[in-house]
């Protein structure tokens, strides 16, 4: 198992190396200069070679990206060109809201999910099961920024029971968490679901039955262990995507968060800032896929082994 | 008699793939049901075993009779309790019959705490001796090995003893050898009579391997697209077939006497359940088929245990 993990990490580091090398490089090719926020109009030459020297800006692209690099792999972030502070200090300021927010969703979506998908199989194409599968679609369809609207209206203008926007407290976690967590609860219903189905139909399912053992004990003991396999691939993909994918709820709440900073960042051109997020959310992609390898290893044998 | 199946007939949506069977097994008794592929042997196993319902399908009519009780009047809880318990299963496809996440060891060990009511450490014990019946070199260490890392024809092994676990009355094997490679067929199925004989077993064996219920049963059941076609001591059965279709498939028998060349089938197919064709569903592929056949369905006419549907009964001629 230990060697299973450690080789698993040394296959993401030339992915690492790859991601950090795309997202240098796209930043810097794209049109716009983050030193045109810094001067005033009019400004001679002069004072723009400056600044460029400053931050190094004037030398090759492949040297300032292995200067990057190595800074990188040191912890040094470097300093924000527009904002002026050390990028580590602004991210670190970020991450938190954005760990909190995401984990919270994804606690809530994959229970949530994984206990719906679990009743609807059961009862497969009986009325509760086309009850949760009607929320499904709707929580699939509807788009998270006007969701996050109609529960700021419902539960804080009308009812008062939470917070419109804000950070402060836990109370103010709930609205956020269930605008994420309403598309995640979707998506992870109809995979468990679906992975219920099809694990459920499978022939050694038919054993069990033939060796006496309750249907509710097949269904929780046996199929769904074979059925979270391919949740777990979902859920762990959805991992990094919800650090960085929750922009349009952090912007509908007003939270601080790493969506937020990236989005600022990137309208001022502020390449350090954005390149420090977007390697954030690469390794987060990165872990979360990890994680997954490894959750799925944990649960079957076969993964361990190297069968499959 | 310890299982009576009557004029039992199943139902799958609107189609009746099942209709009228009919045959029993007594205590220890090694019965064959053999038949080409379609003719409704894997569902008469799951009728048996109370399964249907897990295809989606159900006995529309007849009974099946255990030691006096008709299993198809039980609830599914009290119908549960019947199997592992009185009625053991052998699938065909050892490969896919045991759960992939699971260590060997703990899919045995379930069956005699749950009917036995063994404390763990005993049901393991019962485990590896039974591994070990079943000539598994090893025993402790299969049991904590999972079903990937076994051959086929261990994990068939394990399934047997598995189905042994509860102390059955009944063994119900689909086609138990099919999966297997050939070399290893022949120990298999001979381990599983060998076993079933030593505790007095009744095995209901599906195959449609003719040699194999030469050797090893004590009655056949021949079904034909989804009827019987006839049932007899298996000597007889041999010796003087009553039906055209038993006579067919004891000729498809390779013998070393042979001639080069000289291996026969049984011409055409068995029709699917949408197209069974009037009177006797044979008569399509009957040498010996007449404008009666083709109209009327033969009744099946009973002479104590045995039993055969034809209106051109083999054995009439033969006086």
């Amino acid at each position: 198992m230990f060697t299973y993990v450690l080789k698993r990490l040394l296959t993401l580091v030339p992915v690492f190396l790859a991601v950090s090398f795309v997202i240098f490089m796209i930043l810097h090719l794209i049109p716009g200069n983050p030193v045109d926020n810094l001067l005033r109009v009019g400004s001679s030459p002069d004072m723009r070679a400056e600044i460029e020297a400053k931050y190094g800006l004037d030398r090759p692209l492949l040297v300032q990206y292995v200067i990057w690099l190595f800074h990188v792999l040191q912890g040094d972030l470097g300093t924000a060109i527009v904002a002026r502070r050390p990028v580590a200090t602004i991210i670190g300021g970020a991450l938190p809201y954005s760990l909190q927010l995401g984990g919270a969703a994804l606690l809530f979506s994959s229970t949530l999910g994984i206990l719906l998908g679990i009743v609807a199989a059961w009862f497969r194409d009986r009325w509760p099961d086309q009850a949760i599968m009607g929320g499904v679609l709707l929580g699939s369809t509807l788009p998270s920024f006007w969701m996050g609207l109609l529960f700021i209206l419902f539960f804080a203008v009308w009812l008062g029971w939470f917070p419109v926007s804000g950070v402060r407290g836990w109370q103010s976690l709930v609205l956020p968490v269930l605008t994420i967590g309403f598309g995640g609860t979707a998506l992870v219903t109809r995979v468990t679901r679906v992975a219920m189905v099809d694990a459920g139909g499978r022939d050694f399912v038919l054993l069990l039955h033939a060796k006496g053992l309750s249907p509710l004990r097949i269904a929780l003991g046996h199929v769904l262990r074979v059925a979270l396999l391919p949740v777990v691939t979902i859920l762990s993909l959805r991992i990094g995507w919800i650090l960085g994918g929750a922009v349009t709820v952090e912007v509908v709440f007003a939270r601080p968060g790493l969506g937020t900073t990236l989005i600022k960042a990137l309208s001022q051109h502020d390449y350090p800032v954005v390149q420090a997020c977007l390697l954030m959310l690469s390794v987060a992609v990165m872990l979360g896929t990890l994680i997954g390898d490894v959750l799925q290893a944990l649960l079957d044998p076969r993964m361990r082994h190297g069968h499959r | 008699m310890l299982l009576g199946v009557d004029t039992l007939s199943v139902s799958i949506g609107g189609a009746m793939p099942l209709e009228g069977i009919r045959f029993d097994i007594r205590k220890g008794e090694i019965v064959g049901i053999v038949g080409e592929s379609g003719s409704g042997k894997s569902l008469t196993a799951l009728a048996i075993t109370g399964l249907l319902p897990l295809i989606g399908g159900r006995v529309s009519a007849g009974s099946i009779s255990f030691e006096g009780t008709d299993l198809t009047k039980l609830s599914p809880r009290e119908r549960r309790a019947y199997n592992g318990r009185r009625i053991g299963f052998i699938t065909q496809n050892p490969m896919t019959a045991l759960d992939p996440l699971q260590r060997i060891g703990e899919q045995v060990d379930v069956v005699s705490r749950l009917h036995l009511g063994l404390p763990p450490h005993a049901a393991r014990a019962r485990t590896v001796e039974l591994f070990r019946q079943m000539r598994i070199a090893a025993p402790e260490a299969i049991a904590e090995a999972y079903p990937h890392q076994l051959s086929g024809g261990m994990k068939q092994r394990v399934v047997i003893a598995m189905a042994l676990a509860g102390e059955p009355d009944l063994i119900v094997a689909d086609e138990p050898t099919t999966a297997l490679d050939v070399t290893v067929q022949a120990q298999i199925i001979h381990l599983l009579a060998e076993e079933v004989r030593n505790r007095h077993i009744a095995l209901m064996m599906i195959t449609h391997d003719m040699s194999i219920v030469a050797q090893l049963c004590d009655r056949v059941a021949v079904l034909y697209a989804g009827r019987v076609a006839e049932v007899s001591d298996v000597r007889a059965l041999f010796a003087h077939p009553a039906h055209p279709y038993t006579r067919a498939l004891i000729d498809c028998i390779p013998r070393p006497d042979m001639a080069r060349g000289a291996l026969t089938g049984i011409p055409g197919a068995v029709p699917a359940v949408a197209d069974y064709p009037s009177g006797c569903r044979f008569h399509p592929r009957c040498p010996r088929a007449t404008d009666l056949c083709r109209t009327q369905v033969p009744a099946l006419v009973t002479d104590g245990r045995d039993s055969h549907a034809c209106h051109h009964s083999l054995r009439d001629t033969h006086g």
